[in-house]
């Protein structure tokens, strides 16, 4: 496979774009064996093969997925990415991602249309005021880009946003100008064709149904619907899943799985410069590079993982949208669906090792895992290359549950993304 | 949505209840007496199982009272819901 190039492309136009092949290689049968297997051919577990292969000497690697890559809630959600969460530990870890992202596109060779248009969050009560403004100079203090704009600068920033409505009163907003949206299947590919060029088998219709254990405890093979596959070291980067498949290797998780929903409109033209989030009224907007309103909503009351949601759901999250931008009151919506999220008591991730010697878990991202991909993945590659957490993985830890040492984003941002 | 049967008043809409998390679970009668693994385990982890749960319910907008619940996790069906206290169902076949 040869890169992309403006010479490329000039002569693919010429020639009736007639020259393109497939971007990875996608093995039908796995090889007996693997140094390193990751579970999940989502953003994650491809960032994480591509990482490993790249700056890691740790031999052959796989990736198994069940269904098609990126077809997990990489493929499914909202795209939004920001850094500006209130911990030190958090901040570190999604700013590292944020930097990834920056040069993702050169580093890939792969268009992945990162977009930092800004991320606008709307304050509706006084509440809301003094927690951004407590994230802010948290963010500040931690290098990581936040500002405070009043309810006239938001307005100026998205001109669509209604300030003088009553029924969601915007008193203000954070504003991280670093963060955006990003295409994403085009991570999901981009990361598999980068790893795929430096030897990763990526291998889809793959489902693993079994973990089992040598007589040491370690994890030494799985079995999948392709058969049996001996391993060195195993990642399972399963999101709404992982549950049930740590729980082949014997492993209980502290995560239960919702559903979470998104959907969009028809395509229009630009109308939308921004993405702008409102934690408590539980909306999420952006317009897609086709035109499509990118629309987020809530979670479902009760875990699930049937990969749908209720529909009352939807509504609220539209007559929020409606409140706030009422130009978009008579738009029509195209398609809705969910996805199944992960999500731990404080509402941050678990990257690291686990009770079970070869096993590594990166899961719980929640609602909000998309924009840490390229992080994620680099800083989980180091810890199954190391067999010790990265530095920056290190306060993610499974056992952060019994030693208390939580992270709780849950408390500081009450909700999503 | 779906409609989900109160022990007490029947019939009602999703809307008038709360989802309380995994049922049955029981705060261990002398908390000093665990290790924090085992403390972890009572307040973090989670079965979590793609299929039939039990779970704790509570009709909020409605009689206000805690009851226990069967729900498939794939499909959303209601197998039964019965009163605090009382055994938990089989799941269905
Ligand atoms: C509607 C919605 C909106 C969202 N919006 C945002 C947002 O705006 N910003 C943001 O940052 N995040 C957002 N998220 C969260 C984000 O999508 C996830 O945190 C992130 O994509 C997780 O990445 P992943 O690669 O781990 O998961 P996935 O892409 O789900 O990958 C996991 C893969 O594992 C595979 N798998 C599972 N079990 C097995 C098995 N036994 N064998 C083999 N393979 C298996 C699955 O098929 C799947 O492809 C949103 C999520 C949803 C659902
Ligand atoms: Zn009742």
């Amino acid at each position: 496979m040869s890169g992309f190039s403006a010479f490329r492309l000039l002569r693919e136009a010429l020639r009736g774009q007639s020259g393109w092949g497939p971007q990875w290689r996608s093995p039908e049968q796995p090889q007996p064996a693997y140094d390193v297997v990751i579970i999940g051919g989502g953003g994650h577990g491809l960032a994480t093969a591509y990482y490993l292969a790249k700056e890691h000497r740790v031999g052959r690697i796989a990736v198994l997925e069940k269904g098609w890559i990126g077809g997990g809630n990489t493929g499914r959600n909202t795209t939004i990415i920001r850094s500006n969460y209130l911990f030190p530990e958090s901040a570190a870890l999604y700013d590292h991602a944020v930097q990834l992202w920056e040069g993702l596109s050169q580093e890939l060779n792969y268009n992945v249309m990162f977009s930092p248009r800004g991320v606008l969050m709307l304050a509706h009560n006084v509440h809301d005021e003094q927690s951004f403004r407590r994230h802010v100079h948290a963010n500040r203090l931690a290098g990581v880009d936040n500002e405070w704009l009043d309810a006239e600068a938001c307005r100026a920033f998205c001109p669509p946003l209604d300030i003088a409505q009553q029924r969601y009163p915007v008193l203000g907003g954070a504003l991280q100008r670093r963060g955006g949206v990003a295409r994403h299947d085009a991570v999901a590919w981009g990361y598999a064709r980068a790893a795929s060029a430096l030897g990763v088998d990526i291998i889809q219709n793959c489902e693993v149904t079994g973990i089992s254990r040598g007589a040491d405890g370690a994890v030494n093979s799985l079995a999948t619907t392709k058969g049996e596959i001996r391993v060195g070291k195993v990642g399972v980067v399963a999101a709404g899943s992982t549950s049930l498949v740590m729980a082949m290797a014997g492993v209980r998780m502290p995560l239960e799985s919702f559903p979470l929903q998104a959907l969009v409109s028809e395509p229009v033209k630009p109308v939308f410069p921004c993405v702008v989030m409102s934690n408590t009224v539980h909306a999420y907007i952006s317009q897609s590079d086709k035109g499509e309103l990118v629309i987020g909503a809530g979670t479902d009351q009760y875990p699930s993982y049937s990969q749908a949601g209720g529909v009352q759901i939807l509504s609220h999250t539209l007559e929020a949208i409606c409140e706030l931008f009422p130009m978009f009151r008579r738009m029509r919506m195209l398609r809705s669906w969910g996805g199944i999220v992960d999500t731990t008591s404080d509402r941050s991730p678990i990257i690291g090792l686990t009770p079970v010697p070869g096993l590594f878990v990166n899961c719980g991202w929640g609602t909000g895992g998309f924009k840490a991909t390229p992080g994620s993945g680099h800083v989980f590659a180091a810890t199954i290359a190391r067999a010790e957490p990265h530095p920056i993985a290190a306060p993610f830890s499974l056992d952060r549950f019994a030693t208390g040492r939580l992270i709780d984003e849950a408390a500081a941002a009450a909700v999503a993304h | 949505m779906v409609l989900i049967h109160c022990p007490w008043c029947g019939d009602r809409a999703e809307l008038e209840f709360r989802h309380c998390g995994e049922a049955h679970l029981v705060r261990p009668a002398d908390p000093a007496a665990l290790d924090d693994a085992q403390w972890a385990e009572y307040l973090a982890f989670r079965d979590n199982p793609r299929g039939w749960a039990r779970e704790r319910w509570r009709h909020v907008h409605g009689c206000g009272r805690f009851f226990n619940a069967l729900r498939h996790t794939l499909t959303d069906r209601f197998a039964a819901t019965y009163k605090p206290g009382e055994a938990w169902p089989e799941p269905p076949a």
